[in-house]
């Protein structure tokens, strides 16, 4: 027998960190969903972001949160110039399948490693005054270590929606997807709008990283259990939309809190796969595909 | 290579292995040989996979693991001698092979890869919750005293590496020059055209799955022997992963002499590292070598030297 408080409890937790995973996903959502670029290191990235958080956190006694919009132009430029290096080494001669991927990998498992050779593999967290408090209505729990990450993480997600269909290089970025060539023959450069586009979903890691630090401690190798999860969300919401990816997110969270509080925490990281084998199965153009 | 020359050079090199067991005694070096060997393995299985047929497998750790692991489980509840257990995580790597061959009906290309990955997760996760074979908290390994004719038990180790890999290498050599090797290297250049040519890729996708998965099991099996304490966080780390992918990476995918290539160098200076330098540098090693390969060339080692035999006139 299911109690009631046990049950939405998990539902409202869940939604909480569903919320999360759209901030997780959203960056590969542009770089995947709309480039085709199978970035495998954006979770590595939003372990960098977290170790920023982390690092200003600790020294300065800054925001988390505030770091991560701090650090969120650097990456922008650091994932620009991937992406030079990806275009040019990768995508120019076609070998994007094999290479790029491998390519991807590699550079995972330097920032995981590097990590690791300057801060170890012991757990990591941040001070802030809302991380300890609890808002509580009915029975329900609002923890507000949850609830931050989730307000910034579906502000974000309204931020990029409103910047891939009202601004202009949104759209351009949504041309690129539709339709490369076409762009072309219209005067517009495909590699530098590509190149914003890569640089903005590396921007969104800065942000998505300080949230996770927010949410609980962080050690180098935990971005690993997120490749899936991202993944599973980018395909369930559908190649290339934002809106499909959040409704998407916000169901993983869901499925996994309730498997965690029902049968157990250990089993939630086999949790994303089977979203992830069961959307491909059944509907792998995804909730809300472009295809 | 002719034929005679590379059986020839096989035979050497085993003889050769033989020969060191009798004069050097120093048991590091047996270490050092057992995990270039181990990674050499990994490399020529993932080869098959990868370099001939052009799925990415990012799961090479689980199909290890699970060599390991039947080890562990097998010798817990039945006890039996070593052979047999390399026989039982070779059959059981390739029975996951299998599975993993279906999946390339509907998973293609980064899909394909991604759920290699999320395999891995969910594998270990199984494993970490099994008690039977230690959990989470992992299972330790009694070394036998028998150890044939040899000194120690790591020169048995070492010995026993040495064939698997030399039977791997000419497993996939044949693969590589034989009818089926065409038919997967037309399946990785274009697997549409040659399903509408008449290529039964469906079945040649499932000999490359399951010949990886049971070669991945086999360099797995002593594994649990050669560290005498298994955990999931070992026996799945990253680290196999991505030696498993940069050395072929490294060597060349195309041809099977690649990831033996890649395997001597990557291995070789991870070790010279791991004893000059330090041992943590040694795991950022490969990395390193796999990007600055990949990005500056593509086609590896062989592909070099191919391109520069070529330019002779």
């Amino acid at each position: 027998m299911i109690s009631a408080d046990l049950f939405s409890n998990a539902v409202v937790s869940g939604l909480l960190l569903g919320g999360f995973y759209a901030a997780v996903a959203i960056g590969l959502a542009i770089v995947f969903g709309q480039l085709d670029i199978v970035n495998i290191a954006h979770p590595a990235f939003i372990i960098v972001g977290a170790y920023i958080a982390y690092i200003l956190n600790s020294r300065f006694g800054f925001d988390p949160v505030f770091v991560g919009l701090l650090a969120a132009p650097a990456f922008f430029v650091v994932g620009a110039v991937i992406y030079r290096v990806y275009f040019l080494a990768f995508e120019r001669t076609g070998q994007e399948s094999l290479s790029g991927l491998a390519f991807f990998f590699g550079v995972m498992f330097i920032i995981e490693v590097v990590l690791i050779l300057i801060y170890g593999v012991d757990y990591r967290l941040v001070q802030a005054d809302y991380i300890g408090q609890s808002w509580r209505i009915g029975f329900v729990d609002f923890p507000l270590r949850m609830l931050v990450p989730f307000a910034v993480a579906a502000a974000l997600t309204a931020a990029i929606y409103v910047f891939m269909s009202r601004t202009f290089m949104g759209r351009a970025i949504q041309a690129v997807a539709q339709d490369r060539l076409a762009l072309q023959l219209m005067g517009a450069d495909p590699v530098r709008i590509k190149q914003w586009a890569f640089g903005l979903g590396i921007a969104t890691a800065a942000i998505a990283g300080s949230l996770l630090i927010v949410i609980g401690p962080v050690e180098p190798s935990v971005g690993r259990l997120y490749i899936g999860r991202a993944f599973a969300i980018v395909v369930l919401g559908g190649m290339g939309s934002i809106k499909g990816m959040f409704i998407a997110a916000l169901i993983l969270g869901i499925v996994e809190s309730m498997v965690s509080t029902f049968a157990g925490p250990s089993w939630s990281p086999a949790v994303a796969f089977g979203v992830l084998a069961i959307t491909l199965a059944l509907r792998p153009a995804g909730l809300f595909g472009r295809r | 290579m002719k034929a005679a020359a590379f059986w020839g050079t096989l035979a050497a090199i085993f003889v050769a292995g033989l020969a060191l067991t009798t004069v050097l005694e120093n048991e590091y070096y047996y270490n050092a040989l057992y995990l270039i060997l181990q990674a050499m393995l990994m490399a020529v299985a993932w080869n098959i996979l990868g370099g001939f047929t052009g799925y990415v497998n990012f799961g090479s750790a689980a199909f290890f693991a699970m060599g390991a692991y039947t080890t562990v489980a097998l010798n817990k509840a039945l006890g039996l001698p070593l052979p047999l257990l390399i026989l039982a995580g070779g059959a059981v790597g390739g029975l996951v092979g299998f599975g993993l061959g279906y999946l390339t009906l509907r998973l293609k290309g980064v899909y394909f890869a991604i759920a290699t990955l999320a395999m891995a997760i969910v594998i270990e996760t199984f494993i970490a919750n099994w008690t039977y074979v230690g959990g989470a908290r992992g299972s330790y390994m009694l070394t036998p005293d028998k150890h044939l004719w040899f000194d120690s038990y790591i020169q048995m180790l070492f010995m026993v590496m040495l064939l698997l890999t030399l039977g791997a290498v000419a497993v996939s050599r044949m693969l590589n020059s034989s009818r089926l090797g065409r038919g997967l290297a037309a399946i990785r250049d274009d697997e549409v055209a040659a399903e509408s040519a008449g290529v039964p890729t469906l079945r040649l996708k499932l000999v490359s799955t399951t010949v990886m998965g049971g070669m991945m099991g086999v360099a797995g099996a002593p594994f649990p022997y050669f560290v005498t304490f298994v955990d999931p966080v070992s026996a799945f780390n990253l680290f196999i992963a991505v030696n498993a992918i940069a050395m072929p990476m490294i060597g060349g995918t195309g041809h099977w002499i690649g990831p033996v290539i890649g395997a001597l160098l990557v291995g070789t200076t991870q070790e010279i590292v791991k004893v000059t330098v330090s041992s943590e540098l040694n795991v950022l090693i490969v990395g390193v070598m796999l990007v600055v390969f990949i990005t500056l060339a593509p086609q590896g080692i062989v592909g070099l030297v191919k391109k520069h035999w070529k330019r002779k006139p």
